[in-house]
């Protein structure tokens, strides 16, 4: 079996000018609702309450919202998820209740309201710890970019590390854009995701650049334009990009649908991470490197390094 | 070419071998015990008692599965989670307070496999079920605490040498004190700093006053801190013992916090009052001399006589009590609920270490006659619990604690006073529960995912790449064999997010065969033989994957660096899987390839699949 039957190399770079204006356009999308709805920050970074709580029967709704109001807790969010005996309640931090009196509270009067409930879950943060996790998670984002632009620019040269860099930045800003529009949670399993997808997302460049500079070097292409390589070098990891991510995106729907509810923004985030690593990888990474004029030259001082990978197998 | 020595292979074999020992603790499952352990931690267990264990169990009918004797810990596995119940209660019942009788998940698997190490992953607090907690201990408290034990002191000092000084105050870590000379001052410099020679000294002269700062050096804050930290563990070791949980961790983390997970904990509002209790006992006389109704009426009003205090006792009583602390809570050994004899009243009954008999025993000979209060300090109120006229001398260190108005605030006092006091005030400001059902839940669907992950890529792969592809599939079994027995182990803890990393890393580890399948292909698309685009479809590989393979390390260890509790736990399994995924991928499949292909010397076809070519190219 072969997916691509192409007889001749599809000529992607043709369209790097279309490919340019969509792919600035759905960055500066993204961009507009991470302004505008900003991201819905899970417990974990601002701090708050989540109960999971499972019931034996199908629950009402405003009926656990009613039994809140009760005991002075105002108007909370609760919500249904999965099934109709699962319930999700969230609870911002509070200035006359300390975290661990409020889970309690809220625990004992659903607790008293109906005693086959039974508390699956309990999540709660400080204010203080969430800001300390918020900046972390900053901090591990920009970690991942320089670390990874740094090896790129040791390994190929600092063209391929700023376009692949770019492609990579492009890819989280729409995931971050996707859970700013729908107002996914954000919590830190969805932060593990999409500090995956950086180190992922960036594989694709790194095959894509890795046939590029070898078909620099080979006497074959000597007379071909750069955007011939480049659309050569794609071409020809076609196969490979198709399979790798379709195995990688079916374990992905795997967790989506055995991995419940922590599992599943992980999931979508990565889904949409990989969805769109392959378009940027091709379509962003490669015509930002011609933009910053990659060529033959560049490439030429590295031909030492070539001996180097031909490790004993 | 395509041939390996012969010690690759056994390297190989040897690596699977040696993997497939430490997977199999995982297989064996988990049998319910009872875990007894000493209430003080780090006391040793008796081997007697192990006999009186079993013998109270078979008297009851409860059939163990075994006896485990550890010096720190005796260990019963049973048949069911209903024995474990009975079993609880009737151990705890026939060995009394000294013992910690906690519920615990012990492996089944062989004891062979658990001498050389293999043991089961160690499931996180979301797999398993129970509580998290990161505590914020206020080192401004301690601070304050001990900047004024160090203006009693000085006080003291001051007097005893009969040092002139008036208007001794503090602030948070600045003690001044007006001395009415110079001279006066000096002496004074040279006893105080005989309580600590590293206090920095400033002497100042305002308004024709002599005064001084003592300043508390940034060392002696240091070593304040240290102190204080050190004692809220060992006071939370002995309250979570009070908590019968089987495996706790209670670790420092940072400068100022404290984390506690207590797997199966299940009454969490038990383990939040019990470990947030600030609870302290102190031992002070009665001023009897100074007590008369116009002294209390004035210390009602906020006047107290000169080095007395006023409490109340539970009868809403007012009593002047001494400045002077005899006791505190820290002299305690061991208290537990008692009933007197005589009158049929609750009492705790208390014992003291050596050096707090000394000093009672002293105290009650000079004081026969006299009252003695015991002062009950919770959340900054203080109360008298009781305030008995000292009898005779009462050496032996033994006390008895009256006035208690029921039985269970008798066991609630002596837990208190058992479990220490807290040397600086903690706040939980971080809470992570899961219950034992989502836990169940939690490691199914980690497994699902990873099985049917697992699946859908093998047949993908093999009908892709056809032998290699099922080639590539032993790859990523190994993989994953490696994986689970290097966290079995390392005994990192697995949590879910772990569990996803470990069908993520699955997913992507594969892009490692399909890096090698194609370039294979695209050589023999190029008209290279067969062997020849083995070896170079490997070698070309190479380089790509290793650069895929550090970029995405790079994000992992950006993880771990930076993630805690479950992203770690995703961390962990990343990093790890990527170090795996290199070694089968690249090795453990050319293995197979070369021993498959490599000794043919006639080979036409490889079976990779249908490679498509375009003609005249």
């Amino acid at each position: 079996m072969e997916i691509f039957r192409v007889k001749k190399d599809i000529p992607f770079m043709r369209y790097r000018g279309i490919s340019a204006i969509i792919s600035t356009s759905i960055f500066l999308i993204a961009i507009l609702f991470l302004g505008i709805k900003g991201l819905n920050l899970g417990v974990d970074f601002t701090g708050g309450t989540i109960l999971e709580v499972s019931y034996p029967e199908a629950t009402n709704v405003e009926g656990i919202r009613e039994t809140l109001r009760s005991i002075d807790l105002g108007e909370t969010q609760v919500q249904n998820f999965g099934t109709a005996q699962d319930i999700l309640i969230r609870l911002p931090i509070r200035d006359d209740l300390s975290i661990a009196d409020l889970s309690e509270k809220v625990a004992s009067a659903l607790k008293a309201k109906n005693s086959g409930v039974e508390i699956m879950r309990v999540e709660s943060v400080g204010a203080q710890v969430g800001d300390e996790l918020y900046e972390k998670g900053a901090l591990a984002i920009l970690f991942v970019i320089i670390g990874i632009m740094l090896y790129l620019w040791v390994r190929f040269e600092w063209r391929f590390a700023v376009a692949a860099i770019v492609a990579n930045m492009h890819d989280v800003i729409i995931i971050l854009g996707f859970f700013a529009f729908f107002q996914w949670d954000f919590n830190l399993t969805v932060l593990a995701a999409v500090l995956a997808v950086l180190g992922y997302s960036v594989n694709e460049s790194v095959v894509v650049f890795d046939r590029v500079r070898e078909n620099f070097r080979s006497p074959k292409m000597r007379k071909a334009k750069v955007t011939e390589v480049i659309d050569n070098a794609i071409t020809r990891t076609m196969s490979r990009t198709i399979m790798t991510h379709l195995s990688t995106q079916t374990v992905v729907i795997a967790m989506l649908v055995f991995g419940g509810e922590i599992l599943h923004n992980f999931a979508l985030a990565l889904t949409i991470g990989i969805l769109f690593g392959i378009y940027s990888s091709i379509m962003v990474g490669c015509p930002m490197a011609i933009w910053l004029g990659t060529n033959q030259n560049n490439l030429a001082v590295a031909q030492t390094n070539q001996n180097k990978d031909n490790i004993d197998l | 070419m395509n041939q390996y020595s012969r010690w690759k292979y056994f390297l190989i074999l040897l690596t699977i071998g040696l993997s497939l020992i430490y997977v199999t603790p995982n297989f064996y499952g988990e049998s319910y015990a009872i875990q007894i352990m000493p209430l003080k931690s780090g006391d040793k267990m008796e081997a007697s008692t192990l006999k009186i264990v079993e013998s109270k169990l078979n008297l009851e009918n409860l059939n163990n599965k075994g006896l485990i004797y550890e010096s720190s810990s005796i260990k019963v596995k049973l048949e069911s989670a209903e024995d474990q119940l009975k079993a609880k209660k009737v151990i705890e019942d026939s060995l009394g307070n000294r013992y910690v009788v906690a519920l615990n998940l012990i492996s089944n698997s062989p004891n062979w496999l658990t001498k050389i190490g293999a043991l089961p992953m160690y499931l996180g607090l979301d797999l398993r079920g129970g509580v998290h907690f990161l505590m914020q201990v206020d080192l401004t408290t301690a601070l304050e605490k001990t900047t004024g034990g160090y203006l009693r002191s000085i006080r003291t000092a001051l007097r005893k040498d009969r040092v002139a000084y008036y208007d001794a105050k503090k602030t948070n870590d600045v003690i001044q004190i007006k001395f009415k000379t110079k001279q006066s001052l000096k002496e004074g410099i040279n006893i105080i700093r005989n309580i600590n020679p590293d206090f920095d000294f400033k002497e100042m002269k305002v308004n024709n006053e002599e005064l001084l700062k003592i300043i508390i050096s940034e060392k002696t804050k240091k070593s304040i801190t240290k102190f204080a930290i050190k004692q809220n563990l060992e006071t939370l070791n002995n309250r979570v013992n009070e908590l019968g949980v089987a495996e706790p961790i209670i670790q420092q983390q940072g400068l100022d916090r404290i984390v506690l997970q207590l797997p199966g904990l299940q009454d969490t509002a038990k383990a939040k009052e019990i470990l947030g209790r600030t609870a302290l006992l102190e031992m002070r006389m009665v001023d009897d001399e100074k007590s008369n109704p116009q002294t209390i009426e004035e210390a009602i009003n906020g006047k107290p006589p000169p080095g007395t205090e006023l409490f109340y006792d539970r009868f809403e009583n007012p009593i002047l009590v001494k400045k002077e602390v005899i006791l505190t809570g820290e002299r305690i050994i061991n208290a537990g609920p008692s009933v007197d004899s005589q009158t049929g009243q609750s009492t705790v009954s208390v014992t003291l270490d050596g050096e707090g008999s000394n000093i009672f025993k002293e105290v009650t000979r000079e004081n026969v006659g006299k009252k003695i209060a015991l002062l009950l300090i919770e959340k900054n109120l203080t109360e008298v619990i009781t305030a008995p006229v000292i009898k005779s001398e009462i050496g032996g260190g033994r006390v008895q604690i009256t006035g208690m108005r029921n039985t269970q605030e008798a066991t609630d006092i002596a837990l208190l006073l058992r479990a220490g006091s807290l040397a600086a005030p903690m706040e939980i400001v971080e809470e992570r529960t899961v219950g034992p059902s989502m836990g169940k839940e939690n490691i199914a669907r980690g497994i699902n995912s990873t099985i049917w992950g697992f699946f859908a890529i093998a047949i993908m792969m093999g009908l892709y790449y056809s032998l290699f592809g099922v080639i590539s599939v032993i790859g990523l079994s190994v993989n994953l064999l490696f994986l689970v027995a290097l966290l079995s182990i390392i005994g990192a803890t697995i949590t879910l997010p772990g569990l996803a990393a470990v069908a993520l890393t699955l997913g992507m580890a594969i892009d490692a065969n399909v890096l090698i399948n194609e370039r294979i292909r695209d050589e023999l698309r190029n008209g290279n033989t067969p062997q020849a685009s083995i070896n170079a479809g490997y070698e070309k590989a190479w380089g790509t994957i290793l650069d895929s393979n550090i970029t995405t390390m790079i994000a992992g260890l950006a993880l771990l660096v930076f993630g805690t509790g479950p992203v770690k736990g995703f961390a962990v399994v990343h990093v790890l899987g990527i170090l795996t995924s290199m070694y089968s991928a690249i090795w453990v499949t050319r293995s197979v390839v070369n021993l498959i292909y490599g000794s043919r010397r006639k080979l036409d076809k490889l079976l990779i699949g249908e490679i498509f070519k375009v003609e005249n190219n």
